[in-house]
């Protein structure tokens, strides 16, 4: 969907009903993907029914900690958890060719029509983020293409923040920036519900809602500062770039290297992590072929294994590489930051590794030193 | 091209991966169709004889024989490629690696005299040149699909050595370490089973063995800090790849 709004659209409010008639309106031709609880954690699954998502069930976050307890009546109460939208636009393997016979056939270009319901703040930024890496430049990769495309957006602004949550140092929420078809706000047992293209005024308009009152307004308003109150980190982004970039043997690098696991946890939770990597599927039996992309990491041996070994060959020079390159490097590469403060890597790094953190004692440590 | 002729043999070990080549079962008539299966006692009566273009060898060396044997095989085989942990670290028999052999098999055989045993189970590697290194216990069908089908089109297999957690997360599986405090060998464990474990809610056994630059003691410490004791701690690292030295140094640490 195009994200441009043409018009001024009236805010308007959904009863959870309202949200179903949603739900069902968007499932008529795509398949709607939105907030699960499974396996102790929100995660990104069909959905069908207002029914489906974890009402009442909120999220304890820390460094490598993650946990669900039940509190209020919210639809939306948890924050993020470890699956982010890129599992369906960028998913973690994608056929690219097929060979056999003597051909090369390229794999048909995706065809799935999805709908998001639930994009936080951060993950908007993420998905833009993405978008840059996928869609700008002279390497266009044409199946994120035609899904992103094809893609419904229902964002909505968070209420409550996590305890690893930094969307407000990166100014990617906790209010979803334009980029959306319609913005969701929980207020009480309703959804104040604001239109961001004309595909998501036009779907708007067919559900059923009642006019916005100026009581609805604040009420979402007073949410979404709540939610800006609570961040449970916060990074100074002032000056970051050339910090890290004009530090790589600060010895903090040393302190993180041997924490680290280089398990590569943060880079398949991060949402704006997009490296990926070829595998041959060779038949036995045939000539035939299959060329797969998978997910990649910048913390493995393999990234950046050349002849001879590997240019990055342990936890100090990859844990440096990935956070300046985040916070830094992203910059002159991407002209934007490659980080939108979700909070996925501290979290589910299972040493609780915190890139606030690492980037404060940088900080911390050149102040000291009057550097 | 003919045919490459294989011996699939079997040292010190469980039979368990031998039969992984048998589970193949859809593929198993394409496996047959593009390699001689010369020797391989678990499938065919043939003899031990000539020259193998590739030898799967099962199983630790535990035994003087197999210590002779192993010799022997590799002077005949052209490409020779370990299947599963026995083979590639020793096995859960390599426990007995630093005890006192002696005393467990008075408590263990009505015979001891009839045991002819080396006091370590020790990997292929320890003793010849190894070609190609299959992990897991046991190993993965499709590892092994995957090893035949590169070796047939003279490439690397693809193996990757990173960690578990890699193949958790492409399976969009919960950590059960993040959400639950389950002690988890993952974040240290070579890739490979698709992340068996965890996607059933459990943590991670290290079957695999070690991944590449695998820091264990990071992830001990945190899994005290999550609740583990010294002695569970201990005894996660200490079975299938018990003598891989990234487990049995932290295991020992853990003493």
């Amino acid at each position: 969907m195009t994200a441009t709004a043409t018009k001024d659209v009236t805010p308007v409010v959904l009863s959870h009903a309202g949200l179903d008639a949603l739900i069902a309106a968007l499932a008529v031709d795509r398949q709607v993907i939105g907030p699960v609880r499974r396996d102790g954690a929100v995660v990104y699954e069909p959905v069908s029914s207002v029914a489906d998502l974890p009402r009442g069930w909120v999220d304890d976050q820390a460094g490598g900690t993650y946990r669900m307890r039940r509190e209020g009546d919210r639809l939306f109460g948890y924050t993020v958890g470890p699956s982010s939208w890129k599992r369906f636009l960028h998913p973690p393997k994608q056929v690219l060719w097929r060979a056999g016979d003597g051909a090369i056939t390229p794999e048909p270009i995706a065809k799935e029509r999805f709908a998001f319901l639930g994009v936080r703040g951060c993950e908007l930024a993420a998905i833009a983020v993405q978008d840059k890496v996928f869609l700008d430049g002279p390497y266009r990769d044409p199946h994120y293409a035609a899904r992103r495309a094809a893609a419904f957006i229902v964002a909505v602004n968070c209420t409550r923040a996590g305890g690893t949550c930094f969307c407000v140092s990166m100014e990617t929420g906790p209010k979803a920036a334009p980029g959306y078809d319609i913005a969701l706000t929980e207020i009480g047992g309703e959804l104040l519900a604001e239109a961001g293209s004309d595909a998501g005024g036009m779907i708007l308009s067919a559900v059923p809602t009642r006019p916005a009152t100026q009581a609805d307004l604040d009420a979402a308003a007073a949410g979404i500062a709540g939610a800006e109150a609570q961040m449970g980190r916060a990074i100074n982004t002032e000056g970051l770039a050339d910090l890290l970039t004009d530090n790589p043997d600060h010895p903090r690098w040393d302190v993180v290297a041997d924490r680290c696991l280089n398990c590569a946890n943060c880079t398949m939770v991060c949402p704006t992590c997009f490296c990926t990597t070829v595998d041959e599927v060779s038949a036995l039996d045939s000539d035939a072929t299959t060329r797969e992309s998978r997910w990649a990491s910048c913390f493995t041996t393999e990234f950046s294994y050349v002849h001879g070994g590997a240019v990055r060959p342990g936890a100090k020079s990859r844990y440096r590489q990935w956070m300046t390159h985040k916070l830094g490097s992203w910059w002159d590469q991407f002209d934007m930051s490659g980080c939108t403060g979700c909070g996925r890597c501290v979290t589910w790094c299972p040493v609780g590794i915190d890139i606030t953190e690492e980037a404060a004692a940088i900080r911390s440590d050149l102040e000291a030193e009057g550097g | 091209m003919s045919k490459p002729r294989l011996g699939v043999f079997k040292f010190s070990s469980c039979d368990g991966c031998q039969l992984s080549l048998l589970d193949c079962e859809d593929e198993l008539l394409a496996v047959a169709g593009v390699i001689d299966i010369a020797y391989f006692p678990e499938a065919t009566r043939a003899d031990d004889v000539g020259h193998y273009d590739i030898a799967f060898i099962e199983g630790s060396v535990t035994t003087p024989h197999e210590a002779e044997m192993i010799q022997d095989i590799r002077a005949r085989s052209t490409a020779l490629i370990t299947l599963g942990a026995c083979a590639t670290s020793g096995g859960i028999q390599a426990l007995k690696n630093g005890a006192d052999t002696a005393a467990f098999i008075d408590a263990v055989y009505a015979h001891p005299e009839y045991i002819d045993t080396l006091d370590t189970a020790t990997p292929i590697s320890d003793h010849v040149t190894v070609d190609f290194e299959l992990r897991g216990c046991p190993i993965s069908k499709h590892q092994l699909i995957e090893l035949v089908a590169a070796t047939l089109v003279g490439r690397t297999p693809q193996t990757p050595a990173h960690a578990t957690c890699i193949d958790c997360k492409l399976a969009g599986h919960v950590c059960v370490m993040v959400t639950q405090g389950t002690p988890c060998l993952g974040p240290v464990t070579h890739a490979g089973c698709g992340a068996l474990c965890p996607g059933y809610a459990r943590g991670c056994y290290g079957c695999f063995g070690p991944k590449e630059t695998a820091n264990t003691a990071s992830l001990t410490a945190q899994l005290a800090v999550n609740g583990a004791d010294r002695r569970q701690i201990h005894r996660l690292l200490q079975t299938f790849n018990a003598n891989a030295p990234e487990f049995r140094q932290e295991a020992e640490n853990h003493d």
